[in-house]
This record gives C-alpha cells, structure tokens and sequence, in this order.
C-alpha cells in the first residue's frame, strides 16, 4: 500500500526521464523536434517534413507523436527539465496557460514567421492565436467544426428521410422537430419508440442521441455548444480573453436545462450509463448501437469512416448540420490547431522556417488530400471537401458551411484555463447527473469571475 | 515462503552465535552499509519534504521562481470548500478499506495458520498483489463497466439491476475501496500470517488441552498476542490508504462531481494541472500533519511497541 505514491513518483519520474532521452530541449543541428497527439495525422505531416528537408539542405524535422493526455504530460515534463520540442501542436483549451506561463516564442519576432497574415487563413483563425499582449503564439494549420453524425441503419429502421435531418429546429421549450426526431429514434427494451404511448425510459436499448459527458471541460464542444450557441449565448464577454462569464445567463442555463433533460426523458444516456470519466465517445456510441446519432467534431470523420457493424461490415454513417436554434440559425463552435515554438528552443530561426511551412500552401495542400482534418487555409479545405466526396462518398458540406454561411462563434481562449475546468467540470457534471439544477451554475460563474478580480 | 510454523522459541534461542568478549568499533563499517540507503532518503524524502515545507509558504508555478507569500496558501484551504470534501471522501475511503481488508486479511491469515499449510495455497493468495494498480484499476474499470462490464451481465442474470459502480456518487468509492481491498488483501494477510508465526505452538497446545475450540483459541490467544503485530500492519496500511491515487486517476479522475476526489489526487491535480504548486504543497504539509497524528494516536492504543508474549 505504501507503494502507492511511489507507483505515481516512480511514473512521474519515468516520464520526466524518457523526456531527457533526447540531447536536452529540443534538437540540435539542424534537427528540429516537432510534436503532435493525433497519429491519424502524421503520415500527413511526414509527408511535409520530407518535402522541407529536401527544400532545406541541413534541416530536417523529428516527428513525435505521444497519446493526448500523455502529450500535454510530456510536454508538461519538457517544459520543466529543459526537455522539450522546438515546435509542438498546439490547442486553444491549453495555449492561454502557456502564454501565462511564458514558455511560448513569439512567432512575430521569428524572421520566417514575421510576415504571417491573418487573412491567410479562414476568418477568425489566426486571431485566435494572438496573446493579450498582442503577439503571435500560434500559427494556425487546421480548424474544426461540429455536426450531427448518424448511422444510417438506424434511421432506415425507424422511417426517417435523411434529408429532414438538414431542415432540424430546436427550440428550449418542447425541443422542437429535433427533439421528435430524438425520441422516435429512441427505442426501450420492449421495442417501443420514445413518441410511443408506454415507452419505459428507464430501459432503454437505443438513444436517439448520444452523450459525450457534460462538457464542462472544453465548453460543451461536442456536447451543448451547438445548442447554446444557437440560442444566440457567448460564454465570455468578448474573446479572446474575456475577463467576465455568463453562465448566470438565464439563455444559457434554459438551454442546459432542456439539454441534460434529454437524459432524464431516456432520449440521451445517462451519466452513469456511459461511465463518467471514462465515457465512450459517440462514434463507439454509434458502432455498439446504444446511440443513433449524435454531435461529433470533423477531425472524427476518418474515424466514424472506419467504423463497422457487428459482422464486420463497413457501418454506414452520415453526416447532417446541428439543428436551427432560437435565434432562426445554426451554430458551432470554430476551433483550430496551431503550431507553435517553444522558448525552450536552441535554433528558433529554424523552428521559424519548420513552422513557416507547416502553415504554407503546400503543406497544407498535402494534410487537405490526406483527409483527416480541414486544413487554415481556405483553398486545402476545399481539397479536403474533394477528397471526402470522391474517396469516401461522404458529403462534409455541414461542417464547411457553417464557417461558410459565418454561423460559427470561436473557441473561448482565457486566461487561468486550467483553473476555470476545475471549476466548472465537477459542477457541470452534477447538472448532467441531476443532482443539482442549471441555476447552481450562477454560483461557478460568480467563482470564475473572482478568479478575474484576483489577478486584475 | 516460509514453513517453520512448528519451531518455538527456545530453539531459535539456542542457535544464537556466542559474542566475541573484545568488541570491536563497527560504527564506520555500518555507516558504509547504510550510506546507499542513507543518500536515497536524504535526496528523495528528507530534502522534497522540506523543499515541499517551504513551497508552501509560495506563489510556485514551477517555471518562475517562487515568490513568498506566508500563509496565503494555508488561509486559502481552510477556506477551500473542494480540500475539506476531499478530506471527507478519502477518510470515507480509509475507513471502508481499513475495515474490510483488516478483517478479511485477519480471516485468511488466520485460515492459512491454522487450516492448510499448502504452499501454493498460501501463494495464491498473495497474487493480486502482484497486480500493478494501474492494471488492477484498468481490469475493474473493465468488468464493472455499466454497459459492457461482464460484472453488470453476472448482476442482471442474477435478476439484480445494473450498477453504475464507478459513474455513481453513492457507489464510486465503495467500488474503488473494494478494489484496493482485492489488491492488497494478499499482503496484509501475509504480514498477518507473519504475525501468527510468533505465537508460539503451546499455547494452543495448552488451549486445546482445556478443551477450547477454533473460535475460542482465535478470541482468546490469537488476537491479543497479535496485537503488535496488528497496531503494526493498521500503521503501514492506514498511512498508504490516505495516499490513494492510482486508482482514482485511472478510474474515475474524482468524479462523478467530487464524490472521488481523494486528497491525494486533489494535490495532484492542483500541482500538475492548475501549476500551483504553493497550494499543493501547502496541502501535503496538511496530509503529513494528519498523517503523524493519526499514526502516533494509532501507536498509542495498539501499544504496537510492547508484546503481551512475555
């Protein structure tokens, strides 16, 4: 029993280890260390590496790819024993508290990164990378949005035209022709269907929609956010880097309260069902059959592409935009990568040039064919478009048009991130479970804007 | 594994080497054993814990340097509600997996004493503790998963309702007490058995002479002579189940809500991924203060230092 913390120091201790390996921060002549978390993206940005050391005589690139929690542990570890990358992917949830922390280099002061333009990439991106003091910590690669996945055989057996799915409406009252298709393509262990007198829903076999947790710990993303969002509410009071919250707002809580009540009506798991802290995410929802649809970000297309049903057979998915809210709209959130370079770096003018190419037109022209994600650049998201249509057969227009149509509201980047999830997650979670209501939310908010009038 | 449960003392007493009358200074030849062992405590306990002492008293990000801010940190976790509820869930958890695996352990030890001397038997016993945490955590995490755990198929063919063990409130932490207690029941039913070895084989003799049964020579000879044992064994698992973490991390990371949020992990999450490490380190200065006091308080009552044996 004693072993028990030594098990954690041990671990910690490995990993603090493993990340001296290497030759100290980063890589040494000429060599530069890049880290990213999604391996459906490397073979990508191999390509890339590739095609930079053969136009860079000396240079080339070290590509490292480490599982999403242990990436920000190692990098986390790197940071602290002068062990980390010259360049590493980056994301909008994280990089407010390594700008706080000052471990990141401003790009703007890098000769090859000097000259990047926000208006290179699509709308909002690169602005989201710029720190409160006005430089460039990030240079954008790719973006993402949300939209509803569905598995085709389900809506087949429950008589559903795929086509209604575009013309979906919510509303927070009665939830709208969205929350009708919800139920009818929820079904209880006696076969009933949720819009059928005597369903049970305590026992229910299929949802009509998954569950990805409460969202409490990256702003509903792939949860409410499309709902709140179109409901016209904004979590911050200007972004990047508000300073007030507005879970106080009733728009919001009344969209949660609707939003979580699906769970309650058996139209959505429960808490308990998908298991907590360890949930499946809704393309295993999907596949296992317990769900029927569900809201899923783009860089998940390869994934549910993959997905098979219990023969083994390909499983036939399709993809359609969140559903028109309140405010007569659509919404999701617009959230993107970036690449950005560490102060840790003993060759920054190179890393420059590494990360000047990431965000180039041919790089991002190659990650666009690769298919796994939309590249910052608006011409290589339309080779991804391309790629999907003609490879998988599969129609991706419900995430690029919400950045077309300019439906989208931006990842809230803030100050003390990591503060504010500690927060907001447990009591997020206690809505979800039940436990308490929607308006025990205006308690966190007033906690998160103290946490605003400390530092200020 | 050892079989020498019929050996008595005055045996051991007489294979005793005789003393050389000239003693010798050996203090610098011991010194030279110790000095391994001495420079690790030095290095990884005594210079963190008082490194760790002083962070407290600090605005500590980890990357700047700390900046002193005397009782900050202190005055912040009285008033932090999250630090007394992680206090209360990880006593909650130190209570049922004290209690569980102390009888259990009491009860297999006592089993493998008295009614088989098989050593393989007495092996098995020991192998969850050969399990790492993380997998145990991992393996549970699995076969009580509430829609695929083969646990939840077992309750549901016995017509019980599923249990959401790791995903409910009320459940989590009697479900991650229950697992610690599967993995280290093993050990301290060993250090319990190691105990019983010291009894010695007459007195039982004389019990059963007198006419008393299994339960009555296990009231009335067995517990009280392994009371230091078992003052010894409470210290050693009390201490390390304050200290749960592994599990928590891999199962739950302290939801749902708080109702999982053990101090241990509380720490960590404040040190590693809030980066205040000031609080945190005021916060196992707090762990160490309850641990010495629980600890000396246990010492006390069990008597753990004397012996009724003689």
């Amino acid at each position: 029993m004693m072993r028990r913390l030594k098990v954690g120091a041990a671990a910690l201790t490995m990993a603090l280890l493993t990340a001296c390996g290497g030759s100290g921060a980063g890589g040494t002549d000429g060599v530069i260390e890049y880290w990213l978390w999604d391996s459906g993206q490397q073979p990508g940005y191999q390509k890339c590496a590739d095609s930079f050391a053969r136009q860079n005589p000396g240079l080339s690139v070290r590509i490292s790819q480490y599982g999403w929690d242990t990436y920000w542990q190692k990098l986390t570890a790197g940071f602290i024993a002068d062990a980390a990358p010259d360049v590493f992917t980056d994301h909008l949830a994280r990089f407010a508290q390594f700008a706080d922390l000052k471990v990141l280099r401003p790009l703007d002061e890098l000769g090859p990164t000097k000259d990047i333009q926000d208006g290179d990439y699509q709308e909002g991106l690169a602005e989201l990378w710029k720190g409160q003091d006005g430089h460039r910590y990030g240079s954008p690669k790719d973006w993402d949005t949300v939209a509803l996945f569905y598995s085709v055989p389900a809506l087949k057996e429950a008589g559903v035209d795929p086509a209604e799915l575009r013309n979906l409406s919510w509303n927070p009252q009665d939830g709208g022709t969205f929350e009708k298709l919800v139920a009818h393509l929820t079904v209880d262990a006696n076969g009933k269907r949720g819009d059928e007198p005597g369903f049970d829903s305590n026992h229910v076999k299929v949802h009509g929609m998954s569950a990805e947790g409460s969202g409490g710990s990256g702003w509903g993303q792939t949860q409410w956010s499309a709902f709140t969002g179109s409901a016209g509410w904004q979590a911050t009071d200007k972004n990047p880097w508000g300073t007030h919250f507005n879970l106080d707002q009733p728009v919001f809580q009344d969209t949660l309260k609707w939003y979580f009540g699906l769970a309650q009506k058996g139209y959505m798991p429960t808490y308990a069902e998908i298991g907590g802290a360890n949930s499946i995410g809704t393309d295993k929802q999907i596949q296992s059959g317990i769900s029927a649809m569900g809201i899923s970000g783009s860089w998940m297309i390869s994934t549910f592409t993959k997905l098979t049903d219990e023969n083994g057979k390909p499983l036939e998915i399709g993809i359609a935009p969140t559903p028109i809210g309140p405010t007569g709209k659509r919404a999701s959130m617009f959230n993107g990568l970036a690449d950005s370079i560490t102060t840790l770096s003993k060759q920054p003018e190179n890393a420059a040039k590494w990360v000047k190419f990431l965000s180039g037109a041919e790089c991002q022209k190659i990650i666009g064919e690769s298919g796994v994600v939309f590249p910052a650049r608006p011409e290589a998201t339309e080779l991804a478009i391309q790629y999907n249509k003609k490879e998988r057969n599969l129609d991706v227009t419900p995430f690029t048009d919400q950045v077309k149509e300019k439906t989208t509201f931006l990842f809230p980047v803030t100050s003390n991130a990591a503060d504010i999830v500690a927060l907001v997650n447990p009591r997020m979670d206690s809505v979800y479970i039940g436990s308490d209501p929607p308006s025990s939310l205006t308690r966190v908010n007033d906690q998160l804007n103290d946490l605003f009038k400390v530092v200020g | 594994m050892a079989t020498t449960t019929t050996r008595s003392p005055a045996a051991t007493g007489t294979t005793t080497a005789p003393r050389t009358p000239r003693r010798r200074d050996d203090s610098r030849l011991a010194l030279l054993f110790i000095l391994p062992a001495l420079i690790g405590f030095l290095v990884f306990m005594v210079w963190p814990t008082l490194r760790g002492i002083y962070l407290s008293f600090t605005r500590f990000n980890l990357l700047t340097p700390p900046e002193f801010n005397g009782m900050d940190n202190y005055v912040r976790m009285v008033q932090d509600p999250v630090f007394w509820n992680s206090l209360k869930v990880t006593i909650w958890y130190v209570f049922l997996n004290i209690l569980f695996q102390t009888i259990l352990a009491l009860i297999i030890a006592v089993m493998m004493q008295r009614l088989t001397k098989r050593t393989w038997l007495r092996g098995i016993v020991l192998t969850p503790y050969l399990v790492s945490n993380v997998v145990a955590a991992m393996i549970f995490l699995w076969v009580l998963d509430f829609q695929l755990g083969i646990g939840n198929k077992l309750l549901e063919v016995i017509g019980v309702e599923r249990i959401a063990f790791f995903s409910s409130e009320a459940w989590v932490i009697p479900t991650i007490a229950g697992v610690n207690v599967w993995r280290h029941v093993g050990y301290t039913a060993l250090l319990i058995f190691a105990g019983l070895q010291t009894i010695p084989e007459t007195v039982y003799e004389a019990g059963r002479i007198d006419g008393a049964g299994e339960p009555r020579m296990f009231r009335s000879i067995t517990v009280p002579l392994l009371r230091p044992i078992l003052g010894l064994v409470l210290i050693i698992t009390v201490v390390g189940s304050f200290q749960v973490f592994d599990t928590v991390a891999i199962a739950t990371r302290g939801g749902p809500v708080d109702s999982s949020r053990v101090l241990q992990y509380y720490i960590y999450d404040v040190a590693f991924g809030r980066f205040q490490f000031g609080y945190a380190s005021a916060m196992s200065v707090a762990l160490l203060i309850v641990l010495m006091i629980i600890t000396f308080l246990q010492y006390r009552l069990t008597r753990a230092s004397t012996s009724d044996l003689n």
